[in-house]
């Protein structure tokens, strides 16, 4: 455990605006799953065929022996997901019940809750993206060469499960953190706004970057795997370098550091 | 170390979240539901500055790789549609009304005499997949010319031969209605033509409305009657469409 000085490590911005990002990504998320849950298949190109094959991804149901079965078929290959994807509590449905908002089949209302948090995520980032650049957080989130310099020894450190609790942000901290601020929401936002018809019309272009409608849809799911992947080992990390500290830092700004800290 | 407590705090939230918790939102009467829906008035504000009179994305010939997947009704039972479409659409009349100087009523013929316009574009159905498909029809802003909105007039409505669903008051039948903006823009065209070939019945024949910067749901089919109104009140249950009576957006812009 640290037994350091305590720093104040997280502005007032910062905390209000994790706090915001991290419910409207709980309800982009279940949303998500629900819109998923109408077309439950992802395709490459610019639509979706149906007299040919571009899907990548289909979660289906069958029967099989008097029995419905879940079907997920990814790159052609089949498994049997029945319980979790395709067939659920004995519902046809693609991601199960208690993994969508609302918990019952409703595109109408996963969509209207998805579009009011997409427009919170769009607003906070937009605000913390100019209060970050005024305050000086965004350099903190930048690694430095001394940074990338210290990587493969920060590396070793974390596989060890060795934390050290600085003032500052460690370099895999700021990659990861500039990674889901400046690419995966971005490109979140992006692939969301190209599924929409009116947008297409002011951005055609960006359809076009992304290989098609259906193709951004699938980067738009992949993306939120993505993010997903990021907020397991966000908790790991929780869990393993101290919750009660870290969680005060996030909550009040205060955090124990390291007496005697590398970098401080 | 790993917190056995959190853990626990951990998978019992993850558990929460299929909670019915939210279940109420799919109440259009619901506090929750007219919060998340707010969202739609600030989408279209926000588009409309953004796209003004921009054309929706058209394609090449050889983007069209399939027949256009028919979604909604595609065999409307009504005795007066079936005996029509039994005649290959001869007796068929598009009749303009409501807020409109000069009511009229159109045959097939008729509308098809009048400039066409032909476009590849891109249907996005609500649920989530698209298909491309080239429609020829007549831009409903020369039709609306002829017609002549008064003042008073704010939106077009899209009355249409099929029934979705039966309640206990009878059929529910299928309408839409956009504004004078998406009327009026070059790509609303009511289009009688799919793909080199007359509309088919399962897409809309002989008539259905092509919106292309909406989703799907917009472009209604099997469309006999073009009423200019000036609110959504005398129309379904008030929301301006057979879908927003069912709690999706009127502006399908996304």
């Amino acid at each position: 455990m640290p037994n350091g000085p305590l720093v104040y490590r997280q502005r007032l911005v910062t905390r209000i605006t994790h706090w915001i990002w991290a419910v409207s990504l709980f309800f982009l998320l279940l949303t998500g799953l629900q819109i998923f849950n109408a077309f439950p298949s992802l395709h490459i190109g610019l639509e979706s065929g149906f007299d040919y094959d571009n899907a990548i991804l289909t979660i289906g149901a069958r029967e099989v022996d008097g029995e419905i079965r879940g079907v997920t078929q990814i790159f052609g290959a089949e498994f049997d997901t029945t319980g979790v994807l395709g067939v659920s509590d004995g519902d046809v449905r693609a991601f199960p019940s208690a993994l969508t908002i609302p918990s019952k089949q409703s595109l109408a209302t996963g969509r209207i809750i998805h579009f009011f948090f997409a427009w919170i995520l769009v607003g906070t980032l937009t605000l913390w993206l100019i209060a970050s650049a005024l305050n000086g957080h965004l350099r903190q989130l930048i690694p430095t060469l001394a940074d990338l310099r210290a990587l493969p020894r920060d590396l070793a450190d974390h596989a060890r499960l060795r934390f050290h609790h600085s003032a500052h942000y460690n370099v895999l901290q700021k990659l990861a953190y500039a990674s889901v601020l400046f690419l995966a929401l971005p490109l979140m936002i992006l692939t969301g706004l190209s599924m929409s018809p009116g947008f297409n019309a002011a951005a055609p272009w960006l359809l076009d970057l992304f290989g098609g409608r259906q193709t951004a849809r699938t980067i738009h799911f992949l993306t939120m795997l993505a993010l997903l992947g990021f907020f397991a080992v966000h908790m790991a990390m929780i869990l393993l370098a101290g919750p009660l500290n870290e969680m005060r830092s996030i909550l009040t700004g205060w955090y124990r550091t390291d007496k005697e800290s590398h970098d401080a | 170390m790993l917190d056995r407590r959190s853990l626990l705090l951990g998978g019992a939230a993850l558990a929460l979240s299929g909670c019915k918790v939210f279940d109420n939102a799919s109440n259009s009467d619901s506090t929750l539901h007219r919060l998340f829906a707010s969202h739609e008035a600030l989408t279209r504000t926000a588009q409309r500055a953004l796209i003004g009179d921009r054309l929706a994305p058209e394609f090449a010939e050889a983007d069209i790789r399939q027949g256009q997947r028919p979604n909604g009704s595609v065999d409307p039972d009504s005795a007066a549609y079936r005996q029509m479409a039994g005649n290959g659409f001869v007796d068929y009349r598009l009749t303009f009304t409501g807020l409109v100087e000069t009511p009229l009523s159109l045959s097939l013929a008729e509308i098809a005499a009048l400039p066409s316009r032909t476009q590849i574009t891109r249907h996005d159905c609500v649920e989530g997949w698209s298909c491309i498909a080239k429609w020829t029809g007549t831009p409903l802003a020369t039709v609306l010319n002829l017609a002549k909105p008064t003042l008073a007039a704010r939106f077009a409505a899209f009355h249409c031969f099929d029934a979705i669903e039966r309640s206990l008051a009878g059929e529910v039948l299928y309408y839409e209605s956009i504004d004078l903006i998406d009327a009026y823009h070059p790509q609303t065209i009511l289009a009688y033509g799919m793909n080199g070939t007359p509309l088919p019945m399962e897409n809309g024949a002989p008539l259905r409305l092509r919106v292309e910067r909406q989703l799907g749901y917009k472009m209604a089919k099997y469309v006999h009657t073009i009423e200019l109104v000036d609110s959504f009140a005398s129309l379904g249950a008030g929301r301006g469409s057979y879908w927003a009576d069912r709690g999706y957006e009127w502006y399908a812009g996304i």
